[in-house]
């Protein structure tokens, strides 16, 4: 038994690098088999896509300062951004949790921080595949005008902001059961979709739900997409910014909370 | 429970075997269930100790103490001199924890690669499929494998990073009898190596063929401790087995009789006097057959040893 080249720190710089990068890997692979995550995640927002944006609506109808095609990229974009961060981070974790593979996990050397880096990374991944596909989508069947510039602010926001709803999405795994995880995300997703004007665009939300609005992430991360072609509430930036950082934070806390909670359970 | 922790004066080893995991004085509680009381366990180097208990004992919560995964409430755990709950040492520890899956999509080479990867100096891939019985398995999805085989992929898990002691929690749960004899040659193996081992088990038998010692663990308490031969010996007499047209009944008024119970067409009984019990059944008896004398088994030691609790 060698005691010999075990500091008592364990990982040189470059270990602990391949050990987060073969994490996030593997959880890339690993979410990518999974048809029902990968299919719904990039399916349903393209198809939302596809019907309201190109074919039930004429390419240059205006909508909210630019043209319909455009205008949906950013609000079905910020759609697809959550689903990707709310799925991919909050069913694998409660799952993991549950059948006591997070333990395991925990008992090796990896450090903790390694597995939640991981699931983020890889919601982040799913989240510029699937804007990709909108903008690709929007540029060769919607006349949408996207120059590389705005291309890359636009991906750059919206993977940005699927920050907070990862931060979520470990919250809601940490708490929820490996069975009801799922239901309690789509409880949460659909409706704040729905009254931050993902869906019917926030000009036509009667005013109640446009106040309401104001507290919800995903209206703060479509509005900055939105303001790259000129339409939205043209609120300024720096306040969608601190809604979702506030955010981010208050549901990492939640999770923190979780996973000490879970240090002093026994799962079976 | 104090009173239930029996000295049973644990035999001394070698000067210089340095311990390499101990519970000292451990107690752990869950709201009101008291899990563990007053436990002193400790694994020296290139030792087996087979922790042996009915579920609900408090074995997995003594490995999860060592885990570092939960922080006693009283006492001290120590893994290689240091708190356990502190990542750094994990390095020189494998697990095999009873869980339910491991993520489905991802192939065994896959699993295993992940894991090798948090260790310094890991088995190269091929040794370590190798060992857990998974050579050709290697591209199989998680999902894809048998019950046996996904007990395999634990077990190359837990001894892919070539560890200096090991965690086995149950590891040959629900395996046939082929798996746990490759499991156990493995383990041999590996302490033929100088590894440690900490294996929880409730199987006597595995107890008897692989462990230096043996440590009892009975409702949160240890209540024996020792080799196998030494556990043995606490149980007095001799076991017996035989078919005979007395009944049940007859039987348990012999005098001399211990215990005796039914098992399938034969009886199983257990006396400190086999020569006179014997004499007594033959004259009783002509037509019994199949007679078998044994020394008492682990079972009926670890029996008798809880049932005095």
């Amino acid at each position: 038994m060698s005691t010999a080249a075990m500091t008592p720190m364990g990982f040189s710089r470059a270990q602990v690098a391949r050990i987060y990068w073969k994490e996030a890997k593997y959880e890339l692979l690993k979410m990518s088999r999974m048809k029902t995550y990968a299919l719904s995640v990039l399916g349903f927002p393209v198809m939302f896509y596809v019907l309201f944006g190109l074919l039930l609506n004429s390419r240059e109808q205006a909508l909210g300062g630019t043209t319909v095609p455009s205008y949906l990229i950013a609000s079905y974009g910020t759609f697809g951004v959550m689903g990707t961060s709310l799925f991919g981070t909050a069913a694998a974790l409660a799952s993991e949790r549950g059948l006591g593979w997070l333990q395991l996990k925990r008992a090796s050397p990896m450090p903790p921080a390694a597995y939640f880096a991981a699931k983020v990374a890889m919601s982040m991944v799913f989240s510029a595949l699937v804007v990709t596909l909108l903008m690709t989508l929007g540029v060769v069947f919607g006349g949408v005008h996207l120059t590389p510039l705005i291309a890359i602010k636009l991906l750059a926001i919206l993977v940005a902001g699927s920050l907070p709803f990862a931060a979520l999405g470990l919250g809601v795994g940490y708490f929820a059961g490996p069975n009801s995880a799922t239901g309690v995300i789509n409880l949460i997703y659909l409706p704040i979709s729905f009254c931050s004007g993902l869906w019917v665009p926030y000009m036509f939300l009667p005013k109640f739900l446009r106040q309401f609005a104001h507290v919800l992430p995903s209206y703060h991360l479509s509005q900055l997409g939105l303001s790259l072609f000129g339409a939205g509430q043209q609120e300024p930036a720096a306040t969608h910014w601190e809604v979702l950082l506030a955010f981010t934070l208050i549901c990492l806390g939640l999770a923190r909370i979780g996973f000490q909670r879970d240090k002093g359970k026994s799962y079976g | 429970m104090a009173s239930a922790v029996a000295d049973w004066g644990v035999k001394t080893r070698p000067a210089g075997s340095a311990a390499v995991a101990e519970l000292e004085g451990v107690s752990k509680s869950y709201g009101q269930t008291r899990a563990l009381s007053g436990v002193n366990l400790t694994v020296r180097a290139g030792e087996l100790v087979a922790l042996l208990g009915p579920n609900g004992a408090g074995k997995t919560t003594a490995v999860k103490l060592m885990l570092g995964l939960l922080p006693p409430d009283a006492g001290k755990v120590r893994v290689f001199g240091q708190d356990p709950t502190q990542p750094a040492n994990r390095v020189r520890t494998g697990t095999m924890l009873q869980v339910g899956r491991a993520p489905e999509t991802l192939r065994v080479r896959e699993h295993i690669d992940l894991f090798s990867s948090y260790y310094p100096a890991p088995m190269p891939m091929d040794a370590v499929l190798a060992a857990a019985g998974l050579t050709g398995l290697e591209d199989r999805l998680f999902a894809d494998l048998s019950g046996g085989q996904r007990q395999r992929v634990l077990f190359a898990l837990a001894i892919c990073g070539n560890p200096d002691l090991l965690f086995l929690d149950e590891p040959t749960a629900g395996l046939d009898v082929e798996a746990r004899r490759m499991v156990w040659e493995q383990v041999r193996r590996l302490l033929g190596q100088g590894k440690s081992v900490l294996l929880t088990t409730h199987y006597l038998e595995e107890a008897d063929a692989l462990a230096d010692r043996i440590v009892v663990i009975h409702k949160g308490g240890i209540i024996a401790e020792g080799t196998a031969e030494e556990i043995k010996a606490r149980t007095t007499g001799r076991k017996m087995r035989f078919r005979s047209a007395l009944t049940l009944a007859d039987l348990q008024r012999m005098p001399g009789v211990t215990s005796v119970r039914e098992d399938r067409d034969a009886f199983e009984l257990t006396t400190a006097a086999p020569e006179s019990v014997a004499r007594e059944l033959l004259l009783r008896d002509t037509t019994l057959s199949g007679l078998e004398i044994t020394s008492a088994g682990l079972e009926e030691a670890f029996l008798s040893l809880t049932r005095k609790d």
